[in-house]
């Protein structure tokens, strides 16, 4: 039996009589990458902690690597754990270099790959001037370098692409594959949906605490039942008569030349052949698969928050 | 290297960076250079010792600013982190959270050591040579006051680790470091006073030791301008110190019981905190 890389088994976390997270399990596989999506206050941040060891669940248990990370063996768990915070601090007084030293030598790794490591995240012009003089991307790269450090086998990252312009953003994604193709299993939890849909492996969505879902997108959107939108470009004249033949679909506009309809994700193929067999009359045709945004408020809905 | 002296090194460097380091050396010394001088001009008439003097005034300057400097150092060491959010990032680390007291604790008393040193030390040097009758017993007086002031110091730097673990904002523990500052070193003696005067005959000389003795301030006190001879005799307080009939090594480890002890309960709490 392959252990997950990390494990939640029934994890409840409360505060002060407040649940912040409630009989969570979810597994993350070794090498995968899985996104976490939530409003504020969704547990997200609970669920990195107790990762992290920083707190322990109420209920239930949390594994890194197979080891309680708040346990005696914590510290063997972090040695292989890169942690991005969301909002990342620093000594303020120290340079660049120094803070990453720092942390390198807490983590006993190779200090003279400091360097390099903060010219991979475009760092390196200000390697040698003080923290407290970066701006709020250049802070979050300096966070991600240090989350870097020793080839971490496991990467949290929480809002990682909060605050970044859309350029820092692309290089962040680009930095993501770079890991996930080393083989670094990634859990980041954001906001930025549309952004995350064609880089993570799996997604769960958390709503006050509770895991409301967890799978591929894929599994999501059967699961779901949210329709598939189909458009179709016509030669002109004949959208009427094709939108009459297509049986099965919920036609929602015809007009001279398009016509739009709405299926189911089981359907959808069915339909396609369909389409295709209408040969020449179909100029166009376009596919609006549910979007990450539409299956977290579905199942945002489902958990009662409006 | 040790996790704990990596994050000792690190508080020390951010002393040195931050201009603390400067500030609290500077402070000492200037307070202390003009104690020496000007504390110097009655000693020349009686032919004391000019370093004994500066032993006695050096000590009751102690008495007031180390406190002060210890508690101001160490009071948002913990709250400060987890509110600035690099507490986060630390514990994060492969490190233990005792490592991290200990490394902070082991840092700043450090930083506290090196000014308290180069401060006194001038002013010591400077008493030792602008005047006559500076013996090793003179010299001696000197270096014990100065390794105790650290010893005080170190012990309000563990009050205010204390008091920095178990509160949630920055700003509370400020307050709180003032309040025990207020009380250690100017309410609490008057308090005592307050007490003989009313009750003196009720209460008994047992009593009364252990209430000097719990008070790190006044145990410094005790064990500094009592434990030499020449010292007492200058400082006026040898009538006090044949009352108070407390061996130097009791004095001693009452003094570095008050650095230990809220320490460890400081790394207690800080075990069990969530951040």
């Amino acid at each position: 039996m392959t252990m997950a890389t990390l494990q939640f088994e029934g994890a409840g976390k409360t505060y002060d009589g407040k649940t912040a997270l409630d009989d969570v399990t979810l597994d993350v596989d070794e090498g995968s990458v899985v996104a976490l999506v939530g409003h504020n206050g969704a547990g997200k941040t609970t669920m990195m902690k107790l990762l992290l060891g920083l707190i322990r669940p109420n209920s239930g248990q949390v594994k890194v690597l197979g080891i309680d990370p708040a346990g005696p063996d914590g510290a063997d768990a972090k040695r292989s754990l890169g942690f991005l915070p969301e909002t990342v601090a620093f000594q303020q007084a120290m340079t660049g270099l120094e803070v990453l030293n720092f942390y390198a030598r807490l983590k006993h790794a190779d200090l003279s790959r400091n360097p390099e490591l903060l010219e991979r995240v475009g760092l390196a012009d200000a390697a040698k001037r003080r923290v407290k003089t970066y701006s709020k991307g250049m802070r979050q790269r300096l966070g991600l370098a240090q989350a870097l450090l020793g080839s971490p086998k496991v990467m949290l990252l929480d809002e990682p692409t909060s605050g970044l312009d859309p350029a820092l953003r692309r290089e962040f994604y680009d930095n993501l594959s770079t890991l996930k193709q080393d083989g670094t299993t990634i859990l980041l939890s954001s906001h930025a949906l549309t952004e995350l849909e064609s880089r993570i492996d799996k997604v769960a969505i958390m709503s006050n605490g509770k895991l409301m879902a967890s799978g591929t997108l894929n599994e999501l959107r059967s699961e779901a039942q949210i329709p598939v939108r189909i458009r179709l470009h016509t030669q002109d004249g004949v959208a009427s008569e094709i939108a009459n033949r297509l049986g099965g679909a919920d036609i929602s506009r015809v007009n001279g030349r398009i016509i739009e309809f709405a299926c189911s994700q089981e359907d959808k193929m069915i339909l396609v052949r369909q389409v295709s067999e209408l040969g020449v009359a179909i100029e166009d045709m376009e596919i609006e698969l549910p979007t990450l945004d539409q299956l977290y408020s579905h199942y945002r809905s489902e958990g009662g928050v409006q | 290297m040790n996790t704990t002296l990596i994050i000792a090194g690190q508080e020390i460097r951010d002393g040195f960076r931050n201009r603390w380091i400067i500030a609290l050396t500077l402070v000492l010394a200037g307070f202390a250079l003009s104690l020496t001088l000007l504390g110097s001009a009655p000693g020349g008439s009686v032919g004391a010792s000019p370093l004994l003097v500066t032993v006695v005034s050096l000590s009751s300057l102690t008495i007031f600013l180390l406190p002060l400097i210890g508690l101001m150092l160490s009071y948002d060491a913990v709250v400060g982190e987890v509110e600035r959010g690099t507490m986060l990032l630390l514990l994060s680390y492969p490190v233990a959270r005792w490592q991290v007291m200990a490394g902070k604790f082991l840092g700043h008393m450090a930083i506290l050591a090196f000014a308290t040193i180069i401060g006194y030390g001038t002013a010591g040097c400077v008493a030792a040579f602008s005047g006559e009758g500076v013996d090793s017993k003179a010299w001696m007086a000197f270096v014990t006051m100065t390794g105790s002031s650290i010893i005080l110091g170190s012990a309000f730097l563990a009050i205010g680790y204390l008091i920095s673990t178990c509160v949630r904002e920055r700003a509370t523990a400020g307050g709180i470091a003032i309040g025990v500052w207020l009380f250690f070193v100017l309410i609490y003696d008057m308090a005592l006073l307050g007490l003989l005067v009313a009750q003196g005959e009720a209460i008994g000389g047992g009593v009364f030791h252990a209430l000097l003795l719990a008070n790190p301030a006044d145990a410094y006190r005790l064990f500094n301008l009592g434990g030499f001879e020449n010292v007492a005799m200058l400082s006026g307080t040898i009538g006090m110190m044949a009352d108070v009939k407390l061996p130097a090594w009791a004095l001693g480890s009452v003094q570095i019981s008050w650095v230990i002890v809220p320490l460890v309960i400081a790394g207690l709490l800080f075990k069990n905190k969530e951040i």
